[in-house]
């Protein structure tokens, strides 16, 4: 079967490339498109750690085939940071120590991001619901609570 | 040091390498790529135990796109009757078999051959072409079934009591003379336990990418948890000299021990030296579960003897530890540090090594020490209620302190055990009200700790700011560590230093990151080299101002004069040396090498409250606190987050996790849907009291602190699920199931 042409968007660049049919999206970031911040731990959806959206909807990239991004919106870690700005999240993140060996970073935050934007002043338990598909084997996850909770009163008190 | 007026130790600094990854761009291995580069992918036994009668590759090296094929001919063999070749605690014999079976297949999952061809879809289509003929033999999986009359031994050369035996080896630690404790003794209670193995649960599976160059020149990148050990065991199963191997320590996602050891370094250097092409290999968490770490399942029996006041005076361990398809399970760790809290008079602690047909174990954070502790601090647990005596009051009159001479050897120089049980005493949670089907739990824990080899290099740049290379990967935050340090000992803001962890070609050999010993180990030999650039810094503003370099001192990042006397001179800052250095004898920069020592034991003492929902039979834990004596915080963010990461880990182990095996002798749960690790929602915050009792033998007062946290967990938490329901679990995990069974049994006491 021949590769198929898909045409997307990744952290708002247009993109084009081949894929095979049943290549996933994570392999696709990860290979031809060389975004690398996606890690893969599972490949079956149990780990988080290849979190992107797809039109803001939270995703486990690893469960996406490539060719299902045609014309839609892809957002991965690497698009979170405004060029040498971090996010909240992200600069929250390094004050609260919200990571050990790094490699669940990239999925926490993303989808800290997705929670968020839907609900900018979650409570503990929805922070901690939202977060129970992304593994965390160093921290306990408790750091990484705070640093959510925290960042969303210092975006709520960003907002005009 | 003045700990009163540090400036950077003590400080909550953003880590070093923390941009890096919190944007996506640090590296880890498997984010490797080099031009050329082919895929590698193992073929495995599906069998737990089969002879391996032949061997053929020639149609899966026929099939198009194949570069390579490997087997256990290709890799160096330790010969069994030569006698053990020890690297670190490895013995090479059982290492060149783990990474590829030799006459037998071991385990499911064992490897048998590797392939590399120029995509992953190719090389796994060509594992399958290789044809092996096993000659299926029966199998033993759990210990109890090794240790029968007619068991199947996997080492046939082995003997046990002159008979072949599954048990490859017994250690014994001991003290006085338990027969006569037991006599002195007024309560005695001895009790069994059982333990499933558990995986160290690292999100990041094994990954490699491997160049050979025609002149044999090899570069490995890989995530690891130590670059010369990687390079140190790809030398001996290739034959290729240390000096030709560049192990390149990648960025690395979790070990917890687990990366101690190589699985497919030696493969992927074969399969790229075969085909002159650089070959990546990472394995699917299937892999990892069937074929890398966990640590030991056990059996353990535990007797402890007290007079009437809580005095202990006898103690007999016995701690079976599985051990998988190669000797060596931590059974130094269980007999060890068990009782090592603890002064009595009369101790026998003792550990037999079970192989079985599990995957070969892997250190797992105080390897076997949290096995040891479940045991013996529930048999205290019950002895503090025998004796109506309360569990802390109990642990405090036995504590061990300066001068306690352990059964495991040494004598306690200053430790800080009992200001963590005084600490947990006086902690609110220990008086906080509980509620109906709630309970609370102590336990207390103990871990040797690590010093040994190190080396460090600090250069000062030519615009007089710091590069501190070291040699141990970097697993949690231990690079902060190293930064707030040096810029205590420069007196410079801890931004201008950059830490970075250096190849196996360009910094000096240095030991595992592993046994709590990183910081301990690593900060001493940075603290020797700064001292060394220090000293050159105070000679060169000495013949800058030629005056004795005696009269001058370093401080706040300059120069002075030590006093007026010794001359009225403007302060020379790092960044006036440093460009002044060509002309006044040049670079400036150490780099020291040491076989650390003085590493002491750490202690913890933790509580945790439970709650049991009684109709699913759902343990859930809803408020943990760990205190701990850790020496010196030097960052106390990432000390916690040791705590808080080896308490979650804990909580698994207690709880959910297990290694669930079928009817074939196979895993049924190689995956993290059914094997099941705290997710988010599943823990409360998890609270750390740190008792800082400086360690007297380090520069800044650093104890290891990293593996002690899980010491203690499983026993805190199967008190407060006794606690709780009023009944005790001697076997782990105290999963929903087990509980819910419990509390349909008619019985009041003695749940399993």
């Amino acid at each position: 079967m021949p590769k198929l042409h898909v045409t997307t968007s990744v952290n708002g660049e247009p993109v084009e490339f081949l894929c095979e049919p049943y290549e996933t999206m994570l392999d696709a970031l990860r290979g031809q498109l060389g975004l690398t911040g996606s890690k893969e731990g599972c490949a079956s959806g149990d780990c988080g750690a290849c979190s992107i959206t797809l039109d803001g909807r939270l995703v486990c990239s690893c469960l996406m085939l490539a060719a299902e991004a045609e014309g839609h919106e892809i957002r991965t870690i690497e698009g979170m940071a405004k060029g040498g700005e971090l996010h909240p999240l992200q600069q929250k993140f390094l004050e609260h120590a919200a990571l050990q060996c790094g490699i669940c970073t990239s999925g926490m935050l993303v989808a800290s991001e997705a929670l968020l934007a839907k609900n900018s002043n979650p409570t503990e338990e929805e922070v901690r619901f939202w977060l129970a598909g992304n593994l965390c084997r160093c921290t306990g996850y408790d750091k990484i609570v705070r640093a959510v909770m925290e960042t969303a009163v210092e975006m709520r008190e960003m907002r005009p | 040091m003045n700990v009163v007026n540090n400036k950077w130790i003590g400080q909550r600094t953003i880590r070093p390498d923390g941009v890096d990854k919190v944007t996506g761009r640090a590296a880890f291995a498997a984010d490797t790529t080099m031009p050329g580069m082919i895929w590698g992918k193992v073929l495995r036994s599906p069998h737990p135990h089969a002879r391996i009668k032949s061997i053929s590759t020639a149609k899966a090296e026929a099939l198009p796109g194949v570069k390579a094929v490997v087997t256990s001919r290709d890799i160096v063999d330790f010969t069994i009757a030569k006698g053990a070749v020890m690297l670190g605690i490895q013995d090479m014999r059982w290492m060149c078999r783990n990474v590829m079976a030799r006459d037998k297949a071991l385990f499911p999952g064992h490897p048998v051959a590797a392939v590399a061809a120029t995509t992953e879809a190719i090389a796994a289509e060509a594992c399958k072409l290789i044809e092996v003929d096993y000659e299926v033999l029966p199998w033993a999986i759990e210990i109890d079934d090794a240790l029968k009359p007619d068991a199947p031994i996997l080492h046939e050369f082995n003997r046990f009591d002159g008979k072949p035996s599954n048990i490859m080896g017994r250690i014994e630690s001991k003290k006085g003379d338990i027969a006569q404790g037991f006599k002195d003794a007024d309560v005695v209670i001895e009790r069994s336990f059982t333990t499933r193995p558990v995986h160290q649960g690292y999100i990041e599976p094994h990954a490699c990418l491997i160049s050979v160059a025609a002149d044999g020149k090899t570069t490995i990148w890989s995530s690891s948890q130590g670059q010369f050990m990687v390079r140190a065991m790809t030398s001996m199963l290739t034959g290729i000299p240390q000096s030709d191997i560049r192990a390149i320590p990648a960025e690395i996602g979790g070990g917890f021990g687990g990366k101690t050891i190589v699985y497919l370094e030696p493969l992927a250097t074969l399969l790229a030296k075969k085909s002159g092409r650089p070959v990546k290999m990472v394995m699917t968490r299937e892999e990892v579960m069937r074929a890398t770490g966990p640590t030991s399942g056990s059996k353990s029996t535990v007797k402890i003897g007290a007079k009437k006041d809580g005095t202990i005076v006898a103690a007999h361990g016995s701690f079976y530890l599985q051990a998988g398809a190669f000797p060596g399970s931590p059974i130094r760790g269980a007999v060890g540090c068990s009782f090592a809290p603890y002064e009595i008079p009369h101790v026998l602690s003792e550990g037999f090594d079970v192989c079985s047909n599990r995957s070969k174990v892997a250190a797992y954070r105080a390897p076997g020490a949290p096995i040891g502790a479940y045991a013996v601090e529930c048999v205290l647990d019950e002895l503090a209620e025998a004796l109506k005596i309360d569990p802390l009051a109990l642990r405090l009159k036995n504590a061990a302190k300066e001068g306690t001479k352990a059964a495991h050897g040494p004598v306690f120089p200053r430790i800080g055990y009992i200001e963590t049980l005084e600490a947990a005493k006086d902690h609110p949670h220990y008086a906080a009200p509980l509620g109906k089907y709630q309970g609370r739990g102590v336990a207390s824990g103990f871990w040797f700790n690590a010093g040994g080899e190190s080396s460090a290099q600090v250069n000062i740049t030519e615009d007089g700011n710091v590069v501190v290379t070291t040699g141990h990967p970097d697993i949690g935050g231990s690079r902060a560590g190293i930064a707030n340090i040096c810029a205590e000992l420069l007196g410079i803001d801890y931004k201008r230093i950059s830490v970075i962890i250096g190849d196996t070609q360009t910094v000096g050999f240095s030991n595992l990151t592993g046994g709590s010993r990183v910081l301990f180990a690593s900060s001493m030999v940075v603290t020797q080299a700064a001292d060394k650039v220090i000293a050159t810094l105070r000679e060169r503003a000495a013949k800058i101002w030629e005056i004795d370099p005696e009269a001058v001192k370093w401080e706040n990042g300059a120069a002075h004069p030590v006093s007026p006397n010794a001359g009225q001179f403007e302060p020379l800052t790092l960044a006036d040396l440093a460009e002044k250095a060509p002309s006044q004898g040049g670079p400036i920069g150490a780099s020291v090498q040491l076989n650390t020592q003085g590493a002491e034991g750490g202690f913890g003492t933790h509580i945790c409250d439970v709650e049991v929902d009684v109709d699913l039979g759902i343990v859930r834990v809803i408020r943990y606190t760990a205190v701990q004596d850790v020496g010196r915080a030097v960052h106390p963010s990432y000390v916690e987050g040791q705590l808080q990461g080896g308490v979650a880990q804990g909580i698994g182990w207690a709880l959910n996790e297990e290694y669930i095996y079928n009817k074939d002798g196979k895993v049924d749960n190689p995956g993290f849907l059914d094997y099941r690790m705290p997710v988010c929602s599943d823990l409360p915050m998890l609270d750390c009291a740190l008792v800082e009792v400086p360690n007297p033998k380090h520069p800044q007062g650093v104890k290891g602190v990293g593996e002690v946290p899980l010491v203690p967990v499983m026993a805190a938490v199967a008190n407060a699920v006794h606690n709780a329901l009023g009944k005790r679990f001697y076997s782990l995990p105290m999963s929903p199931p087990k509980v819910s069974a419990a509390l349909d049994a008619p019985a009041q006491q003695a749940a399993e």
